[in-house]
């Protein structure tokens, strides 16, 4: 009996992701979430017409945000394998939208969360998603 | 007053970064020590929220609008106890550097604040 627990509960034989560095990364994307959720919520509703595809963008970094601190959250191997295609997704994001506000700067009358990289951001729209492809890879369990 | 508090909120959170930071770096999880200081950092939030609150009433205006200036006063309000409730959680250094994390945000969101708050 003892020793099937942990595969009869799923809750606790699933992989922990908010454990050590995972802490820190889960508290630095629920930031990201919160910031660019209510950023967009703001904009979205107050002055859209301004720069719609500024802010369209910053709405999709919101979702991508909220959803990779949900899988970090929930835990589990295939919570884990979501979280990492979405956190290449989120890289990806920054890339093309960082470069695309430096090659295009007149499409965005305004800036979004990836503009430039994430210069308004301290840079770590681009370094976040680095960390958690770091993390994510290295609690793939056994 | 509301500048002070700013000025006095921002010292504040980068102490408490650099504390903490320094528990991670010695590998120690948060202590009742750093709790006390962060309680202290988020009275001065509170009593920054309070005295915004009042300046709003009193008919002054956030030079970004009054939406924005109260939705930063909140998110300001938030990030340190949030931070000490997850650094309870994981009683590592990650733990610690969370919370240094979490006084990290609060520097910069009062940056932002001032910037809200100042016309121009």
């Amino acid at each position: 009996m003892t020793g099937t627990t942990e595969t009869t509960e799923p809750a606790t034989a699933r992989t922990r992701l908010v454990t050590g560095p995972g802490m820190l990364l889960v508290w630095l994307y629920g930031v990201m979430s919160v910031g660019a959720a209510s950023r967009s919520v703001y904009e979205i509703s107050a002055k859209f017409d301004e720069a719609p595809l500024a802010y369209t963008l910053s709405a999709v970094a919101a979702v991508v945000y909220v959803f990779i601190t949900y899988t970090l959250v929930r835990g589990g191997e295939t919570a884990r394998r979501a979280a990492l295609v979405c956190c290449a997704a989120e890289l990806a994001g920054v890339l093309v939208v960082g470069t695309w506000t430096l090659v295009a700067p007149s499409a965005f009358p305004d800036s979004t969360v990836w503009s430039q990289f994430g210069y308004g951001y301290v840079f770590i729209p681009v370094l976040l998603p680095l960390s958690g492809i770091w993390w994510l890879r290295r609690s793939r369990t056994a | 007053m509301l500048d002070a508090l700013t000025v006095a909120v921002s010292v504040a959170a980068l102490a408490l970064a650099a504390w903490c930071g320094f528990a991670a770096y010695r590998d120690q999880p948060t202590k009742d020590w750093h709790f006390i200081g962060m309680a202290v950092v988020t009275f001065l939030v509170l009593a920054q929220l309070v005295v915004g609150i009042v300046q709003l009433v009193r008919g002054e205006k956030a030079e970004e609008g009054t939406t924005i200036f109260v939705a930063y006063l909140l998110g300001a309000l938030c990030a340190v106890p949030i931070a000490g409730f997850m650094s309870l959680a994981e009683r590592t250094r990650w733990g610690s550097a969370t919370v240094a994390a979490g006084a990290v945000v609060l520097a910069v969101l009062e940056v932002r604040l001032f910037d809200i708050w100042t016309v121009g």
